[in-house]
């Protein structure tokens, strides 16, 4: 199947790329081989085949609930591109009321 | 000899009896790295050139090197060897850490422009106990951005060049930690395997690269690229070497919920029992079509020597395993685009400004990300999607189950398996980058035994010609793979084949490499 511009623009949406239109018409083509290639997992394994994520398949890996020192807020925020507060600080996440 | 020609566990043994300080190992390395490497050697800690003032002779296998910070390591170390403390089994010995493993005090950037600047506040468990077997780090090696590669060539500093033909690639996407241990700028690097990037770059190198038991070297601050099968591993030019590398980073880690709570086994014990007695398999299915003559050939040689030694050859079929490749690349690229996402402008590294925060993340990401590292996130992020991830994502991971069983069923006729790592040797820089498919096929040897789990190593095999060059002599490795947690009969073949084969990891006739 291939990808028209349109799908790929909706998957960079999703995927919060803001990809140029020159972009967008080098991916299309691409994603479409890359996806037809891939395709083929489609010829085998039925639907009885359970799904593998892990060789060891673990199960409910805990922990004990023990208090244990964090990583100092100012190391933390030290990397960040703006702070405010003891906090990352981010642009407007709501837009204003027209 | 030169102190950066000499193996780990000789440098060990000589730094036990006192012939040689720490310190003068790291400044031997350093200077070398200072000569050929194309870094700036200002400072605590030395940066690369940038990209653009990088010259066809730097070998760019260091994106950092922690200089003062090596220097001062092997001096404390030489203080408490002189005080007749215990020390690690490699302790003083030099090591190249490649830029994906978080270490305090020197940038992370995994090769790429969002994380650039980035300094971790803490260490990886990997670096952590690193650090407790008294091993120096002299710095952290370039990669393909996030690991995504077989080449190298998509670092967004640069790409590093192979010791054997400064005109080639190392591989990736370890290439930096390959290039660094060939080039003798360190004896010994780590490296990390998601479908073969510490394997492939080994093989094209001329080098031992491993890639442990899914789950027995704790991931913790690996920053993740696909994390059902990200498995960090040592790079070395001896086989003992790796074996002791490995021993010192493997076991079970609670702070890496995928981390493996058994024992691992000892990798040195039976390590020159030899492979009298031993199945080893060949499979049909790595090998023939895609395979250069070359590789063939000397693939071929190395079945010969393994029957000389008391090998038995049997030739075992994995049936899925053309399914391989189209299953690694949906979970991977899937995988990816879910932990990419948090490179969002927010925690650590770039941000591009604008009025929205949804705005700011997709512009941050979109001048952030190089194209390999785009096109991954687009196909996973629609391989996830809605209405999608059955077909895609599922699909993949039955088939992931399917690959495991085949080799479940191979072991049961073979001890361990056999396979040139690498279709090709290397291949010239620049001469892939165009088709993404072509370069994913790098890939088609190593990735079953990344979804299986499997542990699988590279070595060297002999060299052949590259086809378009027929005067060239470049390395190809043979890949050794055993079953779970047999790590161990792994180096053990692996060490019975070197011995025999007397291969000369010094790449030769190449004044950028020339021993000083």
């Amino acid at each position: 199947v291939a990808l028209s511009s349109d799908e790929v623009r909706h998957v960079a949406m999703l995927a919060r790329l803001a990809l140029t239109d020159d972009e967008i018409a080098t991916l299309a083509p691409q994603l479409s081989e890359i996806l037809a290639y891939a395709e083929q997992v489609g010829e085998v394994a039925a639907e009885d085949v359970p799904p593998t994520t892990h060789p060891f398949a673990l199960r409910n890996v805990t922990r004990p609930d023990e208090r244990r020192p964090s990583l100092p807020a100012a190391a933390v925020l030290a990397g960040a591109p703006a702070v405010e507060e003891d906090r990352f600080a981010v642009p407007r996440i709501v837009a204003e009321e027209a | 000899m030169d102190l950066t020609q000499r193996s780990a566990t000789e440098l060990a043994d000589q730094l036990a009896s006192l012939d040689v300080s720490a310190r003068e190992v790291v400044d031997a390395h350093l200077d070398r790295i200072a000569a050929l490497d194309g870094v700036v050697p200002d400072g605590e800690v030395w940066s690369a050139k940038a990209p653009d003032d990088l010259d066809e002779r730097d070998v760019h296998a260091y994106l950092h090197v922690t200089a003062a910070a090596a220097r001062e390591h092997a001096e404390e170390i030489d203080r408490r060897r002189v005080a007749g403390d215990e020390l690690g089994p490699l302790a003083g010995v030099p090591l190249a850490l490649k830029d994906v493993l978080t270490m305090q005090g020197a940038p992370t950037t995994c090769g790429s422009r969002i994380l650039e600047g980035w300094v971790p506040p803490y260490d990886a468990t990997v670096t952590e106990r690193l650090r407790a077997a008294d091993v120096v780090v002299l710095g952290k090696t370039n990669m393909d951005e996030f690991a995504m590669g077989s080449s190298t060539e998509n670092s967004a500093y640069g790409p590093t060049r192979n010791p054997w033909d400064l005109g080639r690639v190392p591989g990736g996407s370890s290439g930096g930690s390959a290039a660094a241990v060939a080039g003798l700028l360190a004896p010994l690097a780590i490296g990390t395997d998601t479908g073969g990037s510490i394997r492939q770059p080994a093989a094209l190198t001329g080098i031992v690269g491993a890639k442990p038991t899914y789950g027995t070297v704790s991931r913790y601050g690996l920053v993740a690229f696909a994390s059902s099968l990200d498995q960090a591993g040592p790079f070395a030019r001896t086989v003992e070497d790796a074996a002791r590398l490995q021993t010192l980073v493997q076991g079970h880690d609670p702070r890496d919920a995928t981390s493996v709570p058994r024992d691992v086994p000892d990798l040195l014990a039976r390590l020159r029992d030899g492979v009298g007695g031993l199945r080893v398999g060949t499979v049909t299915e790595l090998q023939g079509e895609g395979y250069e003559p070359g590789v063939e050939e000397t693939f071929r040689r190395a079945l010969e020597r393994l029957e000389r030694l008391g090998a038995e050859i049997v030739e075992v079929s994995l049936p899925h395993a053309g399914y391989g490749l189209p299953a690694y690349y949906l979970i991977a690229p899937s995988e990816a685009s879910s932990n990419l996402a948090r490179f969002d402008g927010v925690r650590y590294g770039l941000r591009v400004d604008a009025p929205t925060s949804e705005e700011m993340n997709a512009a941050t990401r979109a001048a952030g990300f190089g194209p390999e590292v785009k096109r991954r996130v687009m196909i996973g992020t629609h391989a996830l999607s809605s209405g999608y991830y059955d077909a895609y994502y599922l699909q993949a991971s039955r088939v992931r189950t399917l690959i495991a069983r085949d080799f479940e069923a191979a072991f049961e006729q073979a001890d361990v398996l056999v396979s040139p790592t690498s279709p090709t040797v290397a291949f010239g820089l620049g001469t892939k980058t165009a088709d993404p498919i072509a370069m994913y096929l790098n890939d088609v040897a190593t990735v079953p035994a990344s979804l299986a789990g499997i542990p699988a190593l590279s070595l060297p095999a002999g060299t052949a010609a590259a086809p378009e060059a027929p005067g060239t002599s470049l390395p190809v490795g043979l890949q050794v793979m055993a079953p779970l947690l047999r790590d161990d009969l792994m180096y053990r073949v692996a060490w019975a084949f070197e011995q025999d084969l007397a291969f000369t990891p010094l790449p030769a006739g190449d004044a950028a490499v020339e021993v000083a």
